[in-house]
């Protein structure tokens, strides 16, 4: 988690609004989140929603797991973290080779792009491999205008393919959190 | 291993699971997961080989999804310390509907005996109730496991947490089917959920 930008033009986002459009299109009821400077704008939506559950964690395995009681339970989730909780996740993610259950996670890259924190470069390099190396498969969103096409179709493979599916949000998207010149 | 006084793993789990009406089961890695296959097979059984420290978060998820239902977790003492984050997580979401009871031989049976926290420093209904189950309790006696399994089908004053001292002997195993896909699509057949 790092702190949350207050410029104009992240509050003006429209893609964080583009995304809750899909997941409320797709039906999704629960959502599991670590909070990300980058998602705080869909967490507000989500928690805000009469139809979705936003679930704060304590660590991103957690979701993967909820997620599979979710869905045994007749419900849609998705997970919401930031690169770095991906490593968080490995051995859990097990669970979607295991079940072939609709795992969707949106995750937010920090490591990359603009990067001044070198702490956050070793998990946010190794993101997509590790996802792969699990199983996952990788869509990525590096401008605002395709975010809605790439998180539709992420949705429709995950839920309607049953294929396990990560949306790499770019911090070329997000914009680069800088605190040193 | 074995102290007197303590309750027998296999008879903790076949009361609990004796007047289960219509609950969802699902057993924590290890032990715990043999324990419900000993107690009879059932189509709402949901028995876990892997993903260690995820029992708990599992059951919350099938209780948001049913809140009618009682969802019931049973694992073991190793199990739940990985997962202890979880009950900081279901302990704010509050399902009324969810049970946790953790099988506590104060080891890791199924890796040699290596003593786990709970053996010396770890309360884990202390924890419980810190992180905001009004109803964590102790339970050493077979009459305290039926009146939790009664206390399951209420489903209105959850999620409860239960920790029972029970005899650390390694019993045979009796294995479950180790297909998670199996597994999933029968609990989600009995719910009335259709396969893809």
């Amino acid at each position: 988690m790092h702190a949350r930008a207050d410029t104009a033009a992240e509050q003006a986002a429209s893609w964080p609004d583009e995304i809750f459009a899909v997941l409320e299109r797709f039906d999704v009821r629960q959502v599991p989140y670590v909070p990300d400077a980058g998602h705080s704008q869909l967490i507000e939506r989500v928690l805000a929603s009469g139809t979705m559950r936003g679930i704060p964690l304590t660590t991103e395995e957690e979701g993967v797991a909820l997620l599979v009681g979710a869905f045994a339970g007749g419900q849609r989730g998705v997970l919401l973290m930031q690169s770095s909780g991906v490593g968080n996740c490995i051995n859990m993610l097990s669970l979607t080779q295991v079940f072939r259950f609709p795992f969707l996670t949106l995750v937010t890259m920090r490591g990359e792009w603009g990067e001044f924190n070198p702490w956050q470069v070793p998990m946010g390099a190794t993101t997509q491999a590790a996802f792969e190396l699990c199983g996952i498969r990788v869509l990525r969103a590096s401008h605002a205008q395709e975010v809605r096409d790439v998180v539709e179709a992420a949705a429709a493979q995950a839920y309607n393919a049953l294929t396990p599916t990560a949306v790499l949000l770019s911090q070329r998207l997000i914009g680069a959190k800088v605190f040193v010149k | 291993m074995s102290k007197a006084n303590l309750l027998d793993r296999r008879e903790v789990v076949a009361t609990l699971l004796a007047h289960r009406k219509d609950a969802v089961a699902i057993g924590g890695l290890g032990a715990s997961t043999n324990d419900m296959a000993a107690a009879g097979d059932h189509a709402r059984n949901f028995y876990l080989w892997g993903g260690m420290g995820g029992a708990a978060m599992i059951g919350l998820g099938l209780a948001l999804a049913q809140p009618k239902l009682p969802v019931v977790v049973i694992t073991g003492d190793g199990e739940m310390l990985m997962g202890m984050g979880s009950l900081a997580t279901i302990g704010l979401q509050k399902p009324a509907n969810l049970s946790i009871i953790v099988l506590d031989n104060e080891c890791y049976g199924e890796t040699g005996g290596q003593t786990s926290h709970t053996s010396a420093t770890t309360n884990l209904v202390g924890i419980a109730k810190a992180c905001g189950f009004a109803d964590a309790r102790d339970v050493s006696t077979l009459a305290e496991v039926e009146a939790f399994a009664n206390a399951v089908q209420d489903l209105s004053a959850g999620p409860r947490f239960a920790n029972v001292k029970i005899d650390a002997a390694s019993l045979e195993r009796i294995l479950p089917t180790r297909d998670g896909m199996y597994i999933l699509t029968r609990l989600r057949g009995s719910l009335g959920l259709n396969p893809m």
